[in-house]
């Protein structure tokens, strides 16, 4: 593959803004989820027993199932958002970037 | 091809036939004898003659090495995020999660969840740049600019490692489940899952596997919830009162909903976090599913139709292993010598199936073991086609023949190591029949952690990886893991019968994992060689690619 092309698209403006605001957009859902995830085995191996309480006086639901079953439902809106967002702006901002550097090319 | 084919077709017809004739003999071992199952058999059958029809089309599509390792790179997003769903969601997940929930309750679905956060971050971090940068299998990126002998001779030893773990808890699933169904053996079960799964992969490649993943992930899909609605109705679908009567019952009583043995210690719980988390982003057979789409866009959808499929059936599974602490657990024709209690008919891990025929009979209960049967020969085969990429596309075309092997080569090469490895399911299978599977899955999950993971990642994003970081890192983080999963409990103490385990925990990603990194990181910085040097400078290239995908392979067209 020819180096100069890529060094044209790296040169490109737009290839620093796709990175700069994919990857802010990425990391903060990544750390969203980690933070998240990771918070709550902390929970698990700490305080297990904040997990078994009832959500409410007498009901069976424990916090610890209510917490979970949110964060299931929680992750995947999250990747939805990032597919949504990235299928469109993104893309088309590559798509840019690949058009421009091929301009210059001829 | 076709006479072939016809011939295998013949001698599965035969052994069924054999089977059915097994089941009406006197049995060792198990008390009560378990009655012929017709529904499961004919179901069985037709799922079987529906593949290899699948099967036999497919080799007509195969020719290139594309089309064997990647389907052509055609596959849609919806497509191959059911057929991602179908991979991850295994025999030993609807099995072995169903019986954890049915055994430990609460703990089961800690675990789903940790099975389910890696898709997220796999999206986020991974999905887009493992299709920009990959070919045909995850060592094309961390050989991307790096030494291909060596880093891929790296990667492809530590993926067989991962597939082999992952084939023996597919295989006892497959084991045990034919046990049950056909008063079969258990080492003929075996033999049978793995001759099934060498047809699938040597004739039809990805295609083929790819649609018997498709059609199975439907089937479970369908199966699980049935099971599910039809086991929940009985406690008018309020979950209130499926919990009431069933801490009521069970024998950890109201300890039954809180984080219990299994995650007993707090380095337990984080291992295992970190091991399905990251695991899942170093499971060779997964990754690869990654390049049989057409582009970025693409792979970013078949992760977003995965991860729901999976957190939906996870839920599922849950509701399953509740209902059936009341419903399989209470009801004494499901243990032997008809004692409730007693050891389970079919072994632990077959509340699911026991569920299924208490709330639809042996309709409904023929129906799911035909699904679960169809899950073990689909996630082999995804297995063995993973592993028999990296024998044949990494070592063999490009380390040992450095590039110069043909196409027609590579194949025969990769369909020999199916074969081979089909062996060595059926060895390993035997070998650990008594383990309890979900727990395999989980150390399979802890070495990839460990083994893939880090250096993958490391490829992708930092600059300064060189070959001996990557080398050191690999090899590090395969050897540690297998090393800490020899020494623990299940292995040292339950499998080599020693007095007490060398290493004091079940799982190995705390431990593993950070030393990988450490090692790639050590050995990268501190190496100077001018090679080091044009490796980091080849990163810019490699970065521009990862994130634009100009340069990727495409689909191939047909």
């Amino acid at each position: 593959m020819s180096s100069a092309i890529y060094e044209r698209m790296r040169a490109n403006p737009k290839f620093q803004e796709l990175v700069a605001k994919r990857g802010r957009f990425a990391w903060t859902l990544a750390f969203v989820v980690l933070s998240m995830f990771y918070g709550f085995v902390m929970v698990v191996a700490f305080n297990p027993a904040a997990l078994g309480q009832p959500v409410s006086e007498g009901s069976m639901l424990t916090v610890g199932v209510a917490v979970e079953l949110f964060m299931f439902i929680f992750f995947w809106a999250l990747t939805a958002v990032y597919v949504k967002r990235a299928n469109t702006e993104f893309d088309a901002l590559t798509q840019e970037i690949v058009k421009e550097a091929w301009k210059e090319n001829k | 091809m076709m006479r072939r084919l016809t011939q295998l077709t013949a001698a599965l017809g035969l052994f069924a036939v054999a089977a059915m004739a097994y089941a009406g003999g006197p049995l060792e071992g198990i008390t009560e004898k378990q009655a012929t199952n017709w529904h499961a058999i004919i179901m069985f059958c037709i799922f079987v003659a529906m593949t290899m029809g699948i099967t036999y089309w497919a080799a007509s599509r195969t020719k290139s090495t594309a089309d064997f390792y990647t389907a052509g790179g055609g596959i849609t997003g919806f497509q191959n995020g059911m057929a991602i769903a179908g991979d991850y969601m295994s025999a030993a997940t609807l099995l072995g999660l169903t019986a954890m929930v049915y055994t430990q309750g609460y703990d089961g679905y800690i675990y789903m969840l940790a099975f389910f956060a890696g898709w997220p971050i796999i999206l986020f971090l991974m999905a887009e740049r493992l299709r920009n940068l990959g070919k045909f299998t995850f060592s094309d990126i961390t050989a991307y600019r790096l030494d291909q002998g060596k880093v891929r001779t790296m990667a492809a030893i530590s993926s067989l490692t991962v597939v082999c773990f992952y084939l023996i808890a597919q295989m006892v699933g497959a084991g045990q489940l034919i046990k049950l169904l056909f008063g079969l053996d258990y080492n003929v079960a075996i033999f049978a899952v793995g001759i099934l799964m060498m047809v699938y992969v040597t004739f039809g490649g990805m295609v083929a596997t790819t649609w018997v993943q498709i059609i199975k992930a439907g089937m479970l899909l369908c199966g699980g919830t049935l099971v599910m609605v039809l086991a929940f109705s009985q406690f008018d679908f309020s979950f209130q009162n499926l919990l009431e009567k069933a801490t009521a019952v069970h024998k950890l009583g109201a300890k039954l909903m809180y984080p219990g043995s299994l995650l007993a210690d707090p380095v337990t719980a984080i291992s295992l976090g970190l091991g399905l988390m990251f695991g899942t982003a170093g499971l060779p057979h997964i990754l690869m599913r990654f390049f049989t789409v057409t582009d970025a866009k693409e792979a970013r959808k078949s992760v977003l139709y995965a991860s729901g499929f999976v957190a939906y059936f996870f839920n599922v599974i849950f509701i399953m292993g509740l209902c059936g602490i009341l419903i399989v657990g209470q009801t004494p024709e499901f243990f032997e010598g008809g004692v409730v209690g007693a050891k389970m008919i079919g072994g632990g891990n077959m509340v699911a199936m026991h569920l299924a025929k208490a709330v639809g009979g042996n309709m409904l209960l023929g129906f799911l073991a035909a699904v679960a049967f169809a899950t073990i020969l689909a996630v082999v085969s995804g297995l063995a086609l993973a592993g028999a990429s990296a024998i044949s596309h990494d070592l063999y075309a490009r380390v040992i023949m450095k590039g110069q092997a043909s196409e027609a080569k590579e194949i025969r090469v990769s369909k020999i190591a199916t074969i081979c490895l089909g062996f060595v399911a059926i060895v390993l299978g035997i070998l650990f029949e008594k383990q309890n599977i979900a727990f395999m899955v989980g150390l399979a999950f802890g070495v990839a952690a460990a083994a893939n993971f880090p250096v993958l990642i490391l490829s992708m994003y930092w600059k300064g990886l060189t070959t001996r970081g990557a080398l050191f890192g690999g090899y590090g983080g395969l050897v540690s893991a297998v090393l800490f999963v020899v020494f623990s409990k299940s292995v040292w103490v339950d499998v080599l019968h020693n007095a007490a385990p060398l290493f004091p925990y079940t799982q190995p990603a705390l431990f593993a994992m950070p030393l990988a990194f450490l090692l790639a990181y050590i050995f990268s910085k501190t190496d100077s060689s001018v090679r080091a040097g044009k490796e980091i400078e080849a990163f810019e290239d490699q970065y521009v690619r990862a994130q634009t995908g100009y340069g990727a392979s495409g689909a191939s067209s047909h």
